[in-house]
C-alpha cells in the first residue's frame, strides 16, 4: 500500500497507563484521508494522551498508532512528515515576537517553510502583531500562532486540540471557517473539541472517549440517525391531526406535545404518507420535522457516567433543555 | 482570520521526504534563543563586573592578594590581573554564570511548554540536544573569555602592559604572557565544561531550572568543601574543583603538563557520564506537559 492509500491515522490497541491509571485503555481508531474527524471525550478521558502518542511526544504502553503508515516510535519524525498541528494550547517562546517564533519552527522544519510564513501570519491575521512578542499575546492570539505555525508545514494531516479555546465569536467562526476551507482542500483534520456545535458543524466522523475508552467511533450522521424515526408535528388542529396520525398505518406512539404540536414515530415513508392524509382532511401542516438528538444529547449520555455527573444538576438541564429539530 | 484568505496548498500525495535542518541550524536558533533572554546578558554581565569589581578594590587599597599565585604581581603588571580573577572566580561565580544558562537551556522548554513544539517539528532529538549542549558550551566560554578580556583590559589600563613573572621565577615577555594567558582560558574552560555538563543533567532530569542551577551551586560547594577537610586528602585530586587550578602548569617553566593532562581526564569523568545520562533521559523521555 502506498502512502497516500494509507490510513492518516491508524490505532491499534493503543493503551497509556499512569501508575495504576489508564488513561488510554485499548483505543483503536482510524482516520482516513480527507475526513475531519471528531476527538470528543469529557476531561481526562485520554484524548490528549492519544493525541500526544500520535505525535511521538509519549510512548504507549501497548499497542501502535501510525501517521500515513508511519510509527513515530520507530521512525521518530519521519512518521511526522506532512503532520501538523498542536496539543493542547500551542506553546511559544515568550521574549520571541510572533514572526520569531515561526522563523523558528519553520527552521525546525526545513523544506521552504519559511517562505510560508508571511502567507501562514495573513491566513491568521497577525500580521501586523508579528512584532509583538508573544509573552504579550492574548489567549486567542497564541491559538492563532499555532495554526500558522502548524500550515508552515504544509500539512496533509492536521490535528488541533481545542483550537477555538479562548477565542471571540467571531474568532470561533473565523477558525470554524479556516478549517472547513482546509478541510474543502483536501487537508485531513483531526479536531478534538468540547465545542458540539463546532464538531457537528465540521465533522463528518467522529470518536468518542470515555475513561480511556472508545465509546463510539464512525459517521457523525449514523450516530445521529441511531436516535431518528422520531416527528414533531404542528398542524392548524392538532386535535384533528392526532385523531387521523393514530389510525395512520406506520404511525406509532402519537403523544401530544402541548405548544409544540404532536410527536410520533414513523419511519419516512409512513411520514410522507401522514402528511398526504393530513391534506386530504383538509388539515394544514405548520411544520413535520425529523425530531433527532444533538450531538451533545449523545455525548452526555454516552459520557456522563465516566464525569460522575449522574446525580448532578446537568440531567435535569439536559431533560429542560429544548430539543433541537433537525430538518 | 481570513477564512477565505490566500490559498494553502494541501497537497494530497506522497511527497518525497523532506530537507531536514543541520544540527548547526538548530545550534544557530539556540543562540538566538540565549540572546534574547536577560539571563544570558545577567551571566556575561557579571562575567564583565566582577573583574572590574576586582579591580577598583585593588585600585582602593594597598593590600594585595599576595597568598595566592601572582597576587604579588597585580599591581606590576596587567597581565596578572586575570589571572587572580580565575583563582577567585572558580569558588563560586563561574558555577553560578555557567549555571544561569546551562541549568536553564532545557528545563526552560519544560517551563515554557515549547518542548513539544520543537519536538513535532522536522528535528530529531539528538539534534536538539547536541544544539543545545553546544549552545550552554558556547555561553559559558564566551562568559569566560569576557571575564579574561576585561580582567586584561582593566589591568592594563592601570598597571601596564609589563613583562609577567612565571611560578618558576622566570621572566615572561608580554606577547608571551598573552599567549599564556590564552591557552590558561581554554585550560580553565576544561572543568567549566564539566560544570555545565552537569547542570545541563539536571536541567534535563529535574525540568526545573531554579533545581538545576541551585544544584549545580551545591555541587559546586560540597567540592570546595571536600578539598578543605584533611582526612579526605585522597579525593582531592578527583574533585572538579582542584582542575580550575590546572592552568597553573601552563605558567611554569618549562610548561608543567601534567596538570593540565590530569584536569582533562578528570572533568571527563565528570562530563561524560552527565552527558550520556542527559542524553538518554533526553531522547527517551515522555513529553507530557
Amino acid at each position: 500500500m502506498s502512502e497516500a492509500d494509507q490510513p492518516a491515522i491508524e490505532a491499534r490497541g493503543l493503551v497509556k497507563r499512569y501508575g495504576r491509571i489508564t488513561a488510554v485503555d485499548e483505543v483503536d481508531l482510524t482516520v482516513s484521508p480527507g475526513d475531519v474527524y471528531g476527538y470528543l471525550g469529557p476531561n481526562g478521558a485520554g484524548k490528549t494522551t492519544t493525541l500526544r502518542m500520535a505525535l511521538g511526544l509519549i510512548r504507549p504502553d501497548a499497542g501502535s498508532v501510525k501517521l500515513f503508515g508511519r510509527d513515530p516510535l520507530l521512525e521518530g519524525i519521519r512518521a511526522l512528515e506532512g503532520v501538523a498541528g498542536f496539543v493542547e494550547a500551542p506553546r511559544f517562546y515568550p521574549y520571541l515576537n510572533g514572526r520569531c517564533n515561526l522563523e523558528l519552527v519553520a527552521a525546525l522544519d526545513g523544506d521552504g517553510a519559511a517562505t510560508r510564513i508571511d502567507e501562514a501570519l495573513d491566513i491568521v491575521e497577525l500580521s501586523d502583531r508579528a512584532r509583538d512578542r508573544v509573552g504579550g499575546y492574548s489567549h486567542g492570539m497564541r491559538q492563532r500562532l499555532g495554526i500558522a505555525g502548524a500550515l508552515l508545514r504544509d500539512p496533509k494531516l492536521l490535528i488541533l486540540d481545542e483550537p477555538a479555546t479562548g477565542l471571540d465569536p467571531a474568532g470561533m467562526r473565523d477558525m470554524r471557517l479556516l478549517i472547513r476551507r482546509l478541510a474543502d482542500e483536501g487537508m485531513t483534520v483531526l479536531l478534538s473539541s468540547h465545542l458540539m456545535a463546532e464538531v457537528e458543524e465540521l465533522c463528518d466522523r467522529v470518536v468518542i472517549l470515555g475513561r480511556g475508552r472508545v465509546r463510539y467511533e464512525g459517521s457523525l450522521d449514523e450516530l445521529i440517525a441511531t436516535t431518528g424515526g422520531r416527528y414533531e408535528l404542528r398542524t392548524t388542529d392538532d386535535d384533528r391531526a392526532a385523531q387521523i396520525a393514530t389510525v395512520q398505518p406506520g404511525i406509532g406512539d402519537v403523544t401530544r406535545a402541548g405548544a409544540r404540536g404532536l410527536t410520533f414515530t414513523a419511519d419516512e415513508p409512513a411520514a410522507t404518507a401522514l402528511s398526504v392524509a393530513l391534506g386530504e382532511a383538509g388539515v394544514g401542516i405548520a411544520a413535520l420535522v425529523p425530531r433527532t438528538a444533538t450531538l451533545e444529547e449523545l455525548f452526555l449520555r454516552m459520557t456522563e457516567d465516566d464525569a460522575g455527573l449522574r446525580d448532578g444538576g446537568l440531567h435535569a438541564a439536559l431533560a429542560e433543555q429544548p430539543v433541537e429539530v433537525r430538518a | 482570520m481570513s477564512a477565505g484568505a490566500g490559498a494553502v496548498s494541501a497537497p494530497r500525495v506522497a511527497r518525497p521526504s523532506r530537507k531536514r535542518p543541520s544540527v548547526v541550524t538548530v545550534y544557530r536558533w539556540e543562540l538566538r534563543k540565549l540572546r534574547a533572554q536577560k539571563r544570558t546578558y545577567l551571566g556575561l554581565g557579571a562575567a564583565a563586573l566582577v573583574p572590574m569589581i576586582f579591580v577598583i578594590a585593588l585600585l582602593s587599597s594597598s593590600g594585595g592578594p599576595d597568598e595566592v599565585p601572582f597576587g604579588n604581581l597585580v599591581r606590576e603588571t596587567g597581565l596578572a590581573v586575570p589571572l587572580v580573577g580565575l583563582l577567585f572566580s572558580s569558588v563560586w561565580l563561574f558555577p553560578l554564570i555557567t549555571a544561569l544558562v546551562a541549568g536553564d537551556i532545557v528545563a526552560a522548554e519544560d517551563n515554557h511548554g515549547t518542548l513539544k513544539t520543537i519536538l513535532t517539528r522536522s528535528t530529531e532529538r539528538w539534534q536538539i540536544f547536541v544544539a543545545k549542549l553546544l549552545a550552554a558550551l558556547s555561553y559559558t566560554f564566551v562568559a569566560l573569555v569576557i571575564f579574561v578580556a576585561v580582567g586584561l583590559l582593566a589591568g592594563c589600563a592601570f598597571w601596564g602592559f609589563d613583562p609577567l613573572t612565571s611560578l618558576s621565577g622566570t621572566p615572561i615577555s608580554p606577547g608571551r604572557g598573552m599567549a599564556l594567558i590564552a591557552a590558561s582560558t581554554l585550560a580553565y574552560f576544561v572543568p567549566m565544561m564539566a560544570i555545565t555538563a552537569v547542570a545541563f543533567l539536571l536541567s534535563t532530569v529535574t525540568h526545573n531550572s531554579a533545581a538545576a542551577v541551585v544544584g549545580t551551586l551545591i555541587l559546586s560547594f560540597v567540592m570546595q568543601l571536600l578539598a578543605i577537610m584533611s582526612g579526605l586528602d585522597w579525593m582531592r585530586p578527583y574533585l572538579l574543583s582542584e582542575q580550575f587550578d590546572a592552568w597553573q602548569g601552563l605558567l611554569r617553566d618549562p610548561v608543567d603538563w601534567t596538570p593540565i593532562g590530569h584536569a582533562v581526564w578528570v572533568s571527563a569523568l565528570y562530563a561524560v557520564p552527565a552527558v550520556a545520562w542527559a542524553f538518554v533521559s533526553f531522547v527517551r523521555r515522555d513529553v507530557a506537559d
